[in-house]
């Protein structure tokens, strides 16, 4: 086995072009555990931990794909308040000082936690090799049960976000709060100046998934002129089409009943919290 | 592949590093430092804790290549000489440590809290050691040994 490791991105490219078959390895809090059980034995691993370009953002937001978690919770919290609020449920302290949403997006996991976040929000993932850079919208980027959308030559480079324009939410089931994979999970994204929702479940289909007649249905029915309390009608319904979004299947996490009962009820929930921030914040500003 | 690192403030070497090894078994089985536990081997139980770049991680899963050129401190490195780091000190005084597996872990993590949080919440030292198992102690022990050490920091 070899290990490379590049020190800028034009080297990991050069080498993953050449290499195809290594394995990029940043936190490595998928990959590691791979090794240890002997699950994977690459020719190569690529380690991406020295690369500045990866672990650096810029205004937009451009995040690169190497920013752990820790991060995205202390300093981009109020920009991201979605993607904070996944990225705290990942893992134990520990975790989340190694772990990138760079990572969860290569593993592309349909339990991982910041898709339905990445969904909702509409984020867009920025992949490069040596032939260019692909923009890759997230709800095009997750193929089947740990698949996505990457070439054989090309990395996870960053995720474009739009800072945060309404309120966001995220909720996931688990048997504990922490060190826990999801049984399912749920991000809701409110853009009211858009008149626009989006709803996206997790560990619940062979892939992440947007709930989009869910979206649709609450962007008719919500009037974001004039915030109203919101009607039990409003959310049940809602919470009916995020479940009949999802594909879920019964496994030792949980059965696929469960997960479509607990989805309308994460869908539900997250909606009120979302929209009674909506609704304290106009009457903040009145 | 040959890894150069600095560990508990001196400059190491080691040698026949096979790549895909951890920076755990590098430190136990090379490095001659057996204080980090190797149990889970999937970042689940917290016992391996050591510090990269004086960030707390689960040393199974860093790869040992990625630890080149790296700062590593381990439970090894917490005590000056023969004088026990506060931690250390309330684990044994508040009788924290019972098999004394997961404690090499624990104090790590528990060092790394009391550094960014002076005088932690309750809820904080139990979010702060939620990635570390004990299997003996039931927690509360190890509760009272953070907040033993934090009133003596």
């Amino acid at each position: 086995m070899d290990f490379l490791r590049p020190e800028t991105l034009a080297e990991a490219l050069e080498l993953k072009a050449a290499r195809p078959d290594a394995v990029p390895i940043a936190g490595g809090t998928d990959v590691m555990v791979e090794m240890n059980y002997d699950h994977r034995r690459p020719s190569a691993l690529l380690d991406l931990t020295r690369i500045p370009e990866l672990q650096q953002w810029s205004d937009g937001l451009r995040v690169g794909a190497g920013v752990p978690y820790v991060r995205i919770i202390d300093e981009l919290g109020a920009q991201l308040p979605g993607l904070a609020m996944a990225a705290r449920t990942v893992g134990s302290p520990q975790i989340r000082n190694r772990g990138t949403v760079g990572g969860n997006l290569g593993a592309a996991s349909p339990a991982g936690d910041t898709h339905p976040v990445l969904l909702a929000s509409d984020a867009v993932i920025e992949v490069a090799s040596v032939r260019g850079t692909r923009m890759i919208p997230a709800a095009e980027f997750y193929l089947g049960v740990k698949r996505n959308a990457l070439e054989q030559d090309e990395l996870i480079v960053a995720v474009h976000l739009t800072p945060a324009k309404g309120p966001q939410q995220f909720s996931k089931v688990g048997t504990r709060n922490a060190m826990v994979i999801a049984v399912c999970s749920f991000g809701i994204s409110l853009f009211p100046e858009e008149n626009r929702v989006g709803a996206a479940v997790g560990s619940a289909a062979p892939t992440p998934r947007r709930a989009g007649e869910a979206e649709q249905f609450l962007a008719s029915a919500l009037d974001f002129r004039n915030p109203k309390p919101l009607l039990d009608s409003v959310k049940r319904e809602f919470g009916e089409l995020v479940s009949q979004a999802a594909s879920p299947i019964d496994d030792v996490r949980g059965s696929a009943a469960y997960r479509k009962h607990a989805l309308a009820v994460m869908a539900r929930r997250t909606l009120g919290w979302a929209w009674q921030e909506l609704l304290d914040g106009e009457r903040a500003c009145a | 592949m040959r890894v150069n690192v600095t560990v508990n403030g001196e400059q190491r070497q080691a040698d026949d590093v096979w790549e895909g090894e951890s920076l755990l078994f590098m430190l136990r089985e090379r490095l001659g430092l057996p204080g980090s536990k190797n149990a889970c081997e999937q970042g689940e139980c917290g016992s391996c804790t050591v510090y990269l770049d004086k960030v707390p991680v689960c040393a199974c899963l860093v790869a040992a290549g990625q630890a080149q050129d790296r700062e590593v401190t381990t439970v090894e490195g917490l005590a000056d000489g023969d004088v026990l780091d506060p931690v250390q000190e309330a684990f044994v005084e508040a009788g924290a440590v019972q098999c004394g597996f997961c404690t090499p872990g624990l104090v790590v993590q528990a060092h790394d809290l009391l550094d960014r949080v002076p005088n932690p919440s309750d809820p904080e030292i139990r979010e702060a050691l939620a990635g570390n198992l004990c299997r003996c102690t039931g927690y509360e022990k190890i509760l009272d040994a953070v907040r033993l050490a934090a009133s003596r920091r």
